[in-house]
């Protein structure tokens, strides 16, 4: 037998560090499509308010922060009203935690599969942190409304929006994979992701302005991914004059090696995810 | 273009020993990591290597295009791990397999279904899972909803749904995955007979198609009408390789695994309730036969020898062995309350046989259950599914006469017999009478 037919799986123990199979994950992309279907039309059943909840988590952390943060400790929004200030970055952020913490428990989540079917891994956690963007276009759409509400018009530096959620993605999915992979070996990983996403809440310039730092730091500053893409969004949205130029493309590398590991280190534990699950 | 659909060579799987607990908590690796490095640091050397056991070792063979072969061994003998490598659920520790062509798995039937879906969203779901492509579900959709039987409900979440109706479409779905290669493990243990039935003559049809089937099977009587070949593993290892039915009768010959008949099995650890005055300590089974005990035959004699524990000097009012059907059907049920007598047991340990004289079930696996209590008092113990037992066909001899080629569970003796009725409407021919008057019987 040659090992060059396409139809030839050649099974046998792999060694060391391996790149992830993308062109295999892209051949299974409908059972990508399925899994976050599943995961989308599974999310709001059995609720009371179904979807209303994608829009209704954000939207209560803006008005607590709000409160708190814009009126009382009189924090600065960059010009602009306090509660869109907030809004526009917690839209995003909530699409990066919800994935962060779907994806770390997916693949414990979903050991009936792993132990009986096979298919690229990676599909699991990758399945639980797309399927969010449901959620995010509705979180989005009330940010729309909010934006006209306030009179704030767009400019076309909207297009941004694009890279800066594929930014957001990436991250979300990189750590995804990190605690996913890990915790398929130790469950403390689904006690570590809620004080995880609490810090990194803080850590994000969400209820406070990146802009209260000074120049070196700003920059520096984009080493939390989610930095570029909060102010990136608020840039790109509301028209702040603090382009995150210098913290963006900080916060991009960061992404990229925060996924790159992630994407590494769990196909180097994938192959005994069956096995240990 | 090769005939080889699957070839493996010196295929190996090493597990670590479940008693050797590695540290699922973090702290608990962290701890262990330190220890370790600090046993280094005293000069103590490296901490002792972990417990291993190989649940596959040296596995070769070849499976051509179009073969169905079958994979037969007790209990951990490595059928399991062996298609979960070759479905590359998990990887093999050495060796290698080549696999030509698209596989599909069938290791368990409705793996992620999910009870909120509805059956139409679960059929596209468990498709995709098992390989399927949207259009291919598409084309087939009313052919899976048909075979499963349940249009009326397929709009409504698979919660709702009986476990029967449940089981039906998970199969339906398998059914009618239609890879190159198809790899599945005792999907046919589940529902009930007609169910079981229904998955045998699917997979026989399977077969027939010309597409590579790899089963395994505890079932020797599906791996004989489904497999041209087998391979029998032992201990991990290949302790046989050929035609069906020289392997089957090797495996049966060497006790046929774990709760072979003629060996006695331990029940201290099975499942149980029941108050524990008395218990169920051990059991062996067997037909007795000119060769010594055999395996459990159609229309064979069986015999059940039980250990029992009491805690006191007593009367028992019942005690009774029973067989059921893979899905719980109640279909033998031996007890000493029916033959109107009452069981004297001593403080400490009896013995006790209860023997049938004429076994009526046909080949298949059977679920053993034993009870004991008073009559219409609270139970001692009662161990519902003790092990499984198979009822294999006799080749050979009357036996195979009579017994072969049947369907049904149950067995029992019949003849069809061809002769002139008495003659009660003259003119009439004896033949068109017996038919007409068959036909209103029937």
């Amino acid at each position: 037998m040659s090992t060059h037919d396409a139809d030839l799986t050649w099974i046998r123990p792999s060694k060391g560090w391996a790149a992830p199979d993308l062109r295999e994950l892209w051949a299974y992309r409908e059972l990508l499509y399925f899994l976050v279907w599943r995961d989308v039309k599974v999310r709001y059943k059995q609720t009371a308010l179904g979807a209303a909840w994608a829009v209704l988590q954000p939207f209560a952390t803006m008005v607590v922060f709000s409160l708190f943060f814009g009126r009382l400790a009189g924090i600065p929004s960059d010009g602009v009203p306090y509660p869109v200030f907030a809004y526009a970055a917690l839209v995003p952020w909530t699409f990066f935690a919800g994935g962060l913490t779907l994806s770390s428990t997916s693949l414990v989540g979903s050991q009936n599969l792993l132990k009986k079917v096979y298919f690229p891994r990676m599909a699991i956690p990758l399945a639980a942190v797309l399927s969010g963007l449901v959620d995010f276009a509705l979180a989005f759409a009330v940010l729309l409304g909010m934006m006209l509400w306030y009179g704030i018009v767009p400019g076309p530096k909207v297009v941004w929006l694009i890279p800066l959620l594929a930014l957001a993605l990436c991250t979300s999915l990189g750590v995804g994979l990190w605690l996913s992979a890990l915790n398929v070996r130790y469950r403390d990983v689904a006690y570590v992701v809620p004080f995880l996403v609490q810090f990194w809440l803080f850590a994000t310039p969400i209820a406070y302005p990146s802009s209260l730092l000074e120049e070196p730091w700003r920059t520096v500053y984009g080493i939390n991914p989610m930095v570029g893409v909060v102010e990136g969004f608020r840039w790109a949205l509301l028209g702040t004059d603090t382009a995150p130029g210098g913290a963006l493309v900080v916060s991009t590398l960061a992404a990229l090696a925060l996924l790159a590991g992630g994407a590494f280190y769990f196909r180097r534990m994938e192959r005994t995810f069956a096995d240990v699950v | 273009m090769s005939e080889i659909a699957i070839r493996v060579e010196g295929l190996g799987k090493r597990y670590r020993i479940p008693h050797a607990r590695r540290p699922t908590m973090l702290r608990e690796a962290l701890v262990e990591r330190l220890r370790a490095a600090g046993g280094v640091l005293a000069g103590r050397g490296r901490p002792p290597a972990e417990e291993t056991f190989w649940a596959l070792r040296d596995v070769g063979f070849e499976v051509r295009r179009g073969e169905a072969v079958g994979i037969v061994g007790g209990n951990g003998a490595g059928k399991s791990t062996l298609l979960k490598v070759l479905s590359r659920i998990t990887e093999p520790t050495e060796g290698d397999a080549w696999i030509r062509g698209r596989v599909g798995s069938l290791l368990e039937v409705g793996t992620g279904f999910h009870a909120e879906l509805t059956g139409r969203e679960n059929t596209y779901l468990n498709g995709a899972i098992l390989g399927m492509k949207r259009a291919e579900i598409d084309r087939k959709f009313d052919e899976i909803v048909a075979f499963a039987g349940v249009e009326r409900f397929i709009d409504t979440p698979v919660k709702h749904y009986s476990s029967g109706m449940y089981l039906r479409l998970a199969f339906a779905v398998a059914a009618h995955l239609e890879p190159e290669i198809l790899v599945v493990d005792e999907v046919l243990a589940v529902g009930d007979a007609a169910f079981q039935r229904k998955c045998l003559g699917r997979m026989e049809d399977v077969a027939r198609e010309g597409r590579t089937v790899l089963f395994v099977s505890h079932n020797m009587d599906a791996i004989q009408r489904l497999c041209s070949r087998c391979v029998l593993l032992d201990g991990g290892r290949v302790a046989a390789l050929g035609e069906s039915r020289a392997v089957v009768a090797q495996y049966l010959a060497r006790g046929g695994g774990e709760y072979a008949a003629g060996s006695w099995i331990d029940l201290a650890a099975v499942p149980r309730s029941g108050s524990g005055e008395v218990r169920f300590r051990a059991i062996r089974y067997g037909s007795p036969g000119p060769d010594g005990t055999g395996p459990a035959y159609p229309g064979g004699p069986l015999r059940f020898e039980l250990v029992l524990d009491s805690d006191a000097e007593r009367e028992v009012g019942s005690m009774a062995v029973s067989l059921r059907t893979p899905g719980g059907t109640l279909l033998i049920n031996a007890d000493v309350f029916a033959k109107g007598r009452t069981l004297r047991l001593r403080r400490g340990r009896n013995t006790v046989a209860v023997q049938v004289e004429d076994l009526p079930l046909n080949p298949g696996v059977y679920s053993l259950g034993l009870w004991t209590g008073d009559s219409f008092g609270p139970g001692y113990d009662a161990v519902p599914g003790a092990f499984e037992i198979e009822v294999v066909p006799m080749h050979g001899g009357e036996a195979d006469r009579v017994y072969m080629e049947r369907s049904g569970l149950v067995a029992c003796r019949f003849d069809v017999v061809q002769e002139p009725l008495p003659d009660a409407d003259g003119g009439r021919e004896p033949g068109l009478h017996a038919s007409a008057s068959s036909a209103g019987r029937a």
